[in-house]
């Protein structure tokens, strides 16, 4: 797992339910929309992340360096998990290989949300890490 | 935009009200407002102004047993948010209100009938734009009493499944048509929570729940689209015992409130073992 995603990971593994529940609201709040130069609505399907009830978009930008820049949407307004887990993988892989994005896998997000997982969110939330590796495998071959 | 609730022809009007109703009386003392959701990010994140949180998890079901708390979880429930038995409970939340009726029908079970659902719930006060706080409000303890918890008149259990099944008796069934026709075990997008079983009891009709609401608010139809949906074209009497089922009772619940309170039917109750019960017992009549 990419060092930034792990660190992240065990910090949140070091919180008791009151304080994950703060850290998570705290990165949803920092939510950065796509911009327009990457997509404008109505977005293509094709970005569209199955499973997602929040109406969640990913798109990987490959830079001349080889490394990824990730945009995400979020249009439910009640996608605060979605725009908590877009704003985590936007924060620690951007800027890394997209070989090295490659590798993360969706086990990352029970690690996270522990007891904030609820039934419906959790597949639309590994869907979304899942998203973001095909997008990253297929940005490094 | 939706018809006014008053104008839908319900036969008990005053058990939804509408989100400008509930802004109207986010200052009331004599109502209590509460969210309770699936995602237990939700309320933290911003809520309606002065609302307080029940978690159908922590909240509301036994922690050991499958079951609803008992009388004296329910007095310390209601004691913690300030309520007494003259409080009118106003429940909202996401998914269409699916854990608004959960918890609308446990408190039915526990005697606390002064209750209603705020009409297209979270997502619609959201798209309205009506405030949204993070304050967790504290409201002064309460002493409140509890009458002994009486399920009969709403839920069945397996047994009254059973039974009711003999007297070919009406069945809903408001999972999705995969889960009613047994090719899909479980909710779309959802993880299996393990029935061993798919299909659906016998006789039971095929009544996904999300056509009771207008798809682009959330709210609920009028008691014609209503009536049309459940007893035209589905041939169910408001008159006859009716029991709903869905997977653990969640969105059974949402059905159960549109046939008692919007169109009327005297005799419903909400199966809540549901499939997750249904398609794992031994030797049981199955449909598929």
């Amino acid at each position: 797992m990419p060092e930034k995603l792990q660190q992240l990971v065990d910090t949140f593994q070091m919180f008791d339910p009151a304080d994950r529940t703060g850290m998570l609201l705290s990165y949803a709040d920092q939510f950065k929309d796509v911009p327009p130069s990457i997509a404008t609505r109505p977005f293509a399907k094709s970005h569209l992340i199955p499973h997602c009830e929040s109406d969640a978009y990913a798109w990987a930008q490959k830079m001349p360096d080889g490394t990824l820049k990730l945009y995400f949407a979020v249009e439910n307004p009640s996608g605060v998990s979605a725009k908590a887990l877009a704003t985590i993988l936007d924060k620690t892989l951007s800027g890394l290989p997209a070989s090295e994005v490659a590798t993360i896998t969706p086990d990352i997000v029970e690690k996270i949300f522990r007891q904030n997982i609820s039934m419906g969110k959790g597949m639309g939330l590994m869907s979304m890490v899942d998203a973001v590796r095909t997008l990253a495998k297929a940005a490094s071959e | 935009m939706a018809t006014p609730i008053e104008q839908r022809g319900y036969a008990h009007p005053d058990a939804l009200v509408s989100t400008d109703w509930v802004e109207q009386h986010l200052n009331d003392p004599s109502v209590r407002v509460i969210e309770s959701n699936e995602d237990t990010l939700l309320y933290s994140s911003g809520h309606v102004p002065g609302s307080v949180h029940v978690d159908w998890t922590s909240d509301l079901n036994d922690q050991l047993r499958r079951d609803y708390i008992t009388r004296d979880g329910f007095e310390a429930l209601m004691s913690r948010i300030g309520a007494t038995k003259d409080t009118t409970v106003v429940f909202y939340g996401d998914k269409n209100n699916w854990w608004a009726c959960y918890a609308f029908w446990v408190f039915q079970l526990l005697g606390h009938t002064k209750a209603k659902v705020m009409d297209g719930g979270r997502i619609k006060w959201q798209k309205e734009n009506r405030p949204l706080s993070r304050d967790v409000p504290s409201y002064p303890r309460t002493e409140y009493k509890a009458t002994d918890r009486n399920d009969a008149p709403h839920r069945a259990y397996r047994d009254d499944v059973m039974a009711h099944l003999k007297k070919q008796g009406q069945l809903v069934d408001v999972r999705s048509p995969e889960e009613y026709a047994g090719t899909r075990m479980h909710m779309p997008d959802y993880p299996n929570e393990g029935a061993l079983r798919g299909g659906h009891i016998p006789t039971a009709k095929s009544v996904p729940w999300a056509r009771a609401i207008n798809a682009d608010d959330g709210t609920f139809k009028t008691a014609e689209e209503l009536k049309k949906l459940y007893c035209e074209d589905n041939k169910l009497s408001p008159a006859k015992e009716t029991i709903a089922y869905c997977r653990i009772g969640e969105r059974s619940s949402h059905t159960w409130f549109a046939l008692k309170y919007l169109l009327g039917f005297e005799n419903v109750r909400n199966y809540d073992g549901s499939w997750t019960e249904w398609g794992n017992m031994v030797n049981v009549p199955i449909e598929k």
